[in-house]
């Protein structure tokens, strides 16, 4: 058989979606260093132990919240009873640094909630009154919760739509009593899907490098990003890393685990609704503001606090050219990297189409392989190797020519936008090839019989077919690049300001500047796929 | 014009096509036809190129286009192939549906060749509709046009009626047939239809089991046929017990001179070929259906596991329980020898209209 130009791409795809982690067990395992018996001893226990209680708390409310907000939604009929139901989906515009950001300062002994309070209880001065200090792991539990619980909602949600119907009506018949039905029926059956979700916004909680730095929380991440950028040592960081591939891992089972019982959950399921109970007067008004509760935390006051800062901002200082040079890098960057992804993830889906055979799906899955790994864990790996090739380059061009050698890979954004794409291949590879399976294999072969070869059926069906799941692939992966920090924190060249990055430098200053308009901007091209997402999620139901 | 010689196609552990071989000549209609998984649409997928060899040749024109090295690719064999839920490219207008074969031609070319084939077809009036605008006859015919409209020297059919209902299959296959012989298109159709196989084709191949059972007209292969495969897969069979003794076949119906066989034949005959007559073999009735002009009798006789089918066009005044005479046109007897266990495949043939 020959080994066609895609099959090339798509090994090149997986090898190099691999090569971050491989960089970081070489490390890791190679140099040991005088540190490693200092972080060992004084660091990792510390880390792993938040680590574990940030992640369980998130889980817990993100639980509570998602889970309680999906039934809200799917058992009760109420006035507003629709808005909810996309509007609880948006917090997920709203990235967790941004999240954490916002409430410092809305919560700032100094800021408008704890203002409010101490002019409700007639104090005068914080230092009479005040809330206790949000920097805290209670704290980030909260944020990370409130923000993350969309991730179970939507699969909770899905799943009291499509089996709840059958399942409750048995349920009423043999006398079991409509508030018994959640406990006893529904949240049984959809404990899968809502393990599904929570694996993840744990998923998420591993990613994050902000809102835990900024609300003081020292996790595994964390440590992963001071190690390199405090200590400068790639092996230890390296190490820490490794060790949190094994929480990824965990989780990655968990989710594992819980689609493959949501398939057999799945197969009681029904096209029917679930009948709706009417709620009217105290109850229904009850409902709405149990519903608005998560939306209210989760994302309007944050987006609220947003707004009024940076209208306050420019009426201060304007748009400074800063966040103008900013945002261009943070649209351009994630545009390359999108176009990228695109054109990778669909050689990669396509591939598995054509030669639809064991490797192909390996290839596929490899490539795909980034979406769990944490960005700060990824940028790490990806240091290794790039910097290798950077020096290697930079000392023949300094041999060639006598020049000083720059750092391509580093100086160009390339490091960056590898970054990208190893993390969200996933999101693409999966869009376009859900897109491609939809695509009947006798079009192809209608096409291969009319005179068009390989190349011109792609370019004249599946192509044309596949604009729909390419531009929300798209949408998708440019807003993820957009959001993402740590990867870029790690990787971006020298004097390189994304939307994020700047945000996160104000933030660790403390000097509340351009920041609020940067996360603006990050949020409201963050409601573009949610919108997207709400939609989707309408017709599927 | 198409040679297929020992071709042979595995999957897996099941042998799609095994050692088929067949010819056929310059503007004849070959119809492929057997049960769901005999087979047939992977030959067909195979001349198209679609599918690839294990062992044998396919060859078009005297040129060996799949078989040992060779291999012509299907976008090069110049073969129209009408697919079954027609495949026409939902994001593309009848217009261009029927033009897509056509990018080789200059534009006024494709054009002219497009509005050719729109009007040979009737279909003038929907070249700006998509596909999805169309009703299922409609598609049929927009399928038909744009694999014609290459002007291949090949048209391959895979059940191109079976998606549309009595009325309009009857109707469409008679207008296609006549458009293809019209053309003087060499075309071979793949269906399930015993009976469509028969009205169709010039040559019908039956298949089963990735084997090809036997090919002829459909004339002979009805009337005389070789096999007893093929005697119960194109029409509705008694099966009748007998036992070969000397140079007579002992069966409850009578005794029959019989040819030189060995073992326990397989005895069939037709429903048609026995009749009601005031002596003969006596039988008890069943049950009396009236199938339209078709008049059928369930009749036991002693000795007959199964009832025996009686069908005719007279009506007879019976009962279940009146006792009956029947007789036997010897003639339309059909001895095969052993072969019983193909007799145990074949799903019985349950069509009035091929009576």
């Amino acid at each position: 058989m020959t080994i066609s130009l895609w099959a090339v791409v798509a090994f090149a795809a997986a090898a190099l979606a691999l090569l971050p982690i491989i960089a970081i067990a070489a490390t890791a395992v190679a140099d040991t260093g005088d540190l490693w018996g200092h972080i060992v001893q004084f660091v990792l226990p510390q880390a792993s132990w938040n680590t574990l209680v940030l992640l369980a708390g998130t889980g817990l409310i993100a639980t509570f919240v998602g889970t309680g907000a999906a039934w809200i939604v799917s058992a009760y009929d109420f006035r507003g009873r629709a808005f909810l139901e996309w509007a609880l989906l948006l917090p997920l515009a709203v990235p967790t640094y941004i999240m954490a950001y916002a409430y410092l300062d809305i919560l700032n002994p100094l800021g408008p909630v704890q203002g409010v309070l101490r002019w409700v209880l007639g104090y005068s001065s914080p230092r009479q009154f005040r809330l206790p200090d949000i920097r805290a792991m209670w704290g980030a539990i909260l944020v990370f919760g409130f923000v993350l619980y969309p991730y179970v909602y939507l699969t909770a949600r899905a799943m009291f739509l499509t089996q709840a119907a059958n399942v409750t009506e048995v349920a009423c018949v043999l006398g079991v009593p409509r508030s018994g039905i959640f406990w006893r029926v529904a949240l049984p059956l959809a404990r899968p899907a809502i393990a599904v979700g929570v694996s993840l916004a744990l998923m998420e909680v591993l990613n994050d490098v902000g809102a835990s730095q900024f609300l003081g929380v020292r996790t595994l991440t964390a440590t992963v990003y001071t190690t390199w950028v405090v200590r400068t040592d790639l092996a230890g960081a390296s190490q820490i890393a490794l060790s949190m591939l094994a929480i990824v891992l965990a989780v990655l089972m968990l989710e594992r685990w819980a689609r493959r019982n949501q398939r057999y959950a799945a197969a009681a399921q029904n096209a029917r609704q679930m009948q709706r109970q009417r709620l009217r007067g105290h109850s229904a008004v009850l409902a709405f503001a149990l519903g608005l509760a998560p939306i209210a935390i989760g994302f309007a006051g944050p987006a609220l606090y947003l707004v009024v800062a940076a209208i306050r901002r420019i009426e201060f200082a304007g748009f400074s050219s800063s966040l103008l040079r900013a945002t261009l890098n943070t649209v351009s960057v994630s545009a390359i990297a999108t176009l990228a992804i695109l054109s990778v993830g669909f050689a990669v889906a396509y591939v598995a189409r054509i030669h639809a055979a064991r490797w192909s799906a390996t290839a596929m899955r490899l490539a795909s392989i980034g979406y769990a790994v944490p960005g700060t864990v990824l940028a790490i790996g990806i240091l290794v190797p790039v910097a290798a090739v950077d020096r290697t380059l930079g000392s023949a061009w300094h041999a060639w020519t006598g020049l000083p050698g720059g750092l391509l890979l580093l100086g160009s954004g390339a490091a960056l936008v590898y970054a990208y794409s190893a993390r969200f291949m996933a999101i693409s590879v999966g869009g376009i090839e859900a897109g491609l399976s939809r695509i009947p294999p006798a079009y192809d072969h209608a096409s291969r019989t009319l005179g068009h070869p390989a190349i011109g059926t792609l370019l004249r069906v599946h192509l044309p077919l596949s604009r729909s799941s390419l531009t929300a692939a798209g949408l998708l992966v440019f807003v993820d690049c957009m959001k993402e920090l740590p990867a870029t924190l790690l990787l971006r060249p020298l004097n390189f300001e994304s939307l994020a990055t700047l945000l996160y430098g104000e933030a660790a200053r403390g000097t509340y500047e351009d920041a609020a308009l940067a996360a603006l901007i990050i949020v409201a091209i963050g409601i573009l796929p949610v919108i997207l997402l709400a939609k989707t999620s309408r017709t599927f139901r | 014009m198409l040679v297929l010689s020992g071709v042979s196609r595995r999957f897996g552990e099941v042998a799609a096509l095994d050692d088929i071989s067949l010819e056929l000549g310059n503007e004849q209609v070959l119809c492929l036809v057997g049960q769901s998984g005999c087979g047939k649409s992977t030959l067909l997928r195979a001349i198209a190129g679609i599918e690839r060899l294990d062992n044998g040749t396919i060859s078009i024109d005297n040129t060996i286009v799949s078989g040992g090295d060779a291999f012509v690719e299907p976008e090069h064999r110049r073969v129209g192939f009408m697919f079954q839920d027609y495949a026409l490219f939902p994001h593309l207008t009848v217009r261009q549906n029927v033009g897509f074969g056509l990018h080789l031609l200059s534009r006024r070319h494709r054009e002219e060749r497009v509005a050719d084939v729109l009007g040979r077809i009737g279909i003038e009036a929907l070249a700006d509709r998509y596909p999805h605008m169309l009703s299922g006859g409609e598609q049929q015919r927009v399928a038909l046009a744009r694999a014609l409209a290459p002007q291949p020297r090949l048209l391959l059919m895979d059940e191109p009626f079976s998606n549309l209902d009595r009325g309009l299959r009857d109707r469409v296959r008679q207008e296609t047939l006549s458009l293809v012989r019209d053309l003087r298109m060499t075309a071979v159709v793949v269906t399930h239809d015993p009976e469509e196989a028969l009205a169709i084709g010039d040559m019908v191949a039956l298949m089963q089991k990735g084997r090809l059972v036997e090919v002829g007209t459909g004339a002979r292969i009805y009337d005389a046929p070789w096999t007893a495969y093929a005697a119960r897969f194109f029409s509705r069979m008694n099966v009748i017990p007998a036992q070969l003794n000397g140079k007579f076949l002992e069966t409850p119906l009578g005794r029959f001179a019989a040819p030189a066989l060995e073992g326990v034949p397989t005895v069939l005959l037709r429903p048609q070929s026995i009749h009601l007559s005031p002596v003969g073999i006596s039988a008890w009735v069943v049950e009396r259906l009236i199938l339209g002009e078709i008049e059928q009798l369930l009749v036991s006789v002693s000795g007959m596991h199964e009832p025996l089918i009686i069908r005719g066009t007279g009506r007879h005044d019976v009962r279940p329980g009146d006792e009956v005479f029947v007789s036997v046109d010897e003639s339309k007897l059909m001895i095969f020898p052993q072969d019983a266990a193909q007799l145990g495949t074949v799903t019985s043939f349950n069509n009035l209209e091929a009576f």
